[in-house]
């Protein structure tokens, strides 16, 4: 997944959901071992530092692990990526609500949209 | 460990131009710090007497606790803003000379990062481009093993992509201790590998904080904050 990095928001905060997304999607397995901090923050174009600081909170949050020998993995616990994927799925479900309804549709219509989208993208 | 860079009320006057006025500034290793100001704030100048080719009217500095001297040269890598190489030298001449130099010089290196940017050791440097020259120079000052790292104005002249090599050479090339000080105002290129910044204006620091402090507190990038600060 290509990091990108806006302008406007920290930048360590930007690493962590870029991770996040990672793990979400996939891409990083539960058990997965990451590369180095060197090799992160030259593939994402950010200060080393930074992405310390950025590993350092993921693994706070409990999705990474440090293995005093051998590196940083992705946690083996499936019950707290499964949390993580909910929150994001929540937060995306929330901002789509907010959307729809600053376009004026209310809830019963939305709903109604929203089952009738995806009977149509089903065909 | 002490800091890399102590500088205490430090003065700097040209005839009666103060070009730095009682800059307090301490610089912890392992970092990579922004010098940012506009054109003529003291950026060169501070750079200038922390490589010891200028004497302060008053003040102090010290690098990992000593003066500017023989001994502060072994570990400050310096690019100045202008070359001051022999343009009849080939590349790998230059090269040698650095390697004459310094200790902590590794040729190796210098020779991956020249093949990388495809640049013919063989050429002699007043038959490179103005852009190519500032790589090679760029190349030799980041092929020592320093402590602390000078690059005035670094990536003025060469192209984007370029300009991105460079960067990751910084990122990935510095050691964890040393600390590499970069004056520039094209910000928004490099802010991504900055930790640090630093504004100067008119020879005072009017600013030293955390890049994400920036983003966190004022919410907008450091190159924004500069327009703002600085506008004309």
């Amino acid at each position: 997944m290509q990091w990108s990095i806006d302008s406007e928001r920290p930048v360590y905060i930007q690493l962590i959901e870029h991770i996040q997304a990672n793990i979400i999607s996939g891409n990083f397995k539960p058990g997965d071992k990451i590369p180095s901090v060197r090799d992160l923050a030259a593939e994402a174009g950010v200060n080393p530092n930074t992405m310390q600081r950025a590993l350092a909170e993921l693994e706070r949050m409990g999705l990474i692990f440090t293995n005093r020998t051998s590196g940083r993995y992705i946690t083996s616990d499936t019950e707290v990526i499964k949390k993580l994927k909910e929150r994001s799925a929540m937060g995306i479900i929330e901002e789509f609500i907010e959307k729809m309804k600053q376009i004026g549709f209310n809830e019963e219509e939305i709903l109604e949209l929203l089952t009738k989208t995806i009977k149509e993208m089903r065909k | 460990m002490n800091p890399i860079l102590e500088c205490k009320s430090l003065t700097k006057k040209y005839g009666s131009f103060t070009a730095l006025s009682n800059v307090s500034l301490t610089l912890d290793r392992g970092k990579i710090i922004g010098l940012l100001g506009p054109n003529g704030s003291g950026k060169t100048t501070l750079i200038k007497l922390i490589n010891g080719l200028l004497v302060p009217e008053s003040g102090s500095i010290l690098i990992s606790g000593m003066e500017p001297g023989v001994e502060t040269k072994k570990i400050v890598s310096y690019l100045p803003e202008k070359t001051y190489l022999a343009d009849w030298m080939q590349v790998s001449q230059v090269v040698e000379f650095f390697e004459d130099f310094y200790e902590n010089f590794d040729s190796k290196k210098a020779y991956e990062m020249l093949s990388d940017l495809r640049i013919d050791p063989k050429k002699r440097l007043k038959t490179l481009s103005k852009g190519t020259k500032e790589k090679v120079q760029l190349i030799l000052v980041m092929s020592r093993k320093a402590d602390l790292y000078c690059l005035d104005e670094p990536i003025g002249g060469v192209d984007p992509a370029a300009r991105d090599y460079i960067l990751n050479t910084i990122i990935t090339n510095y050691n964890e201790n040393a600390t590499v000080l970069i004056s520039t105002h094209l910000i928004s290129d490099i802010e991504k590998v900055l930790d640090e910044v630093i504004f100067i204006k008119d020879g005072a620091i009017t600013l030293h904080s955390s890049v994400d402090d920036i983003r966190l507190k004022e919410g907008k990038s450091v190159d924004s904050l500069f327009r703002e600060v600085f506008r004309c």
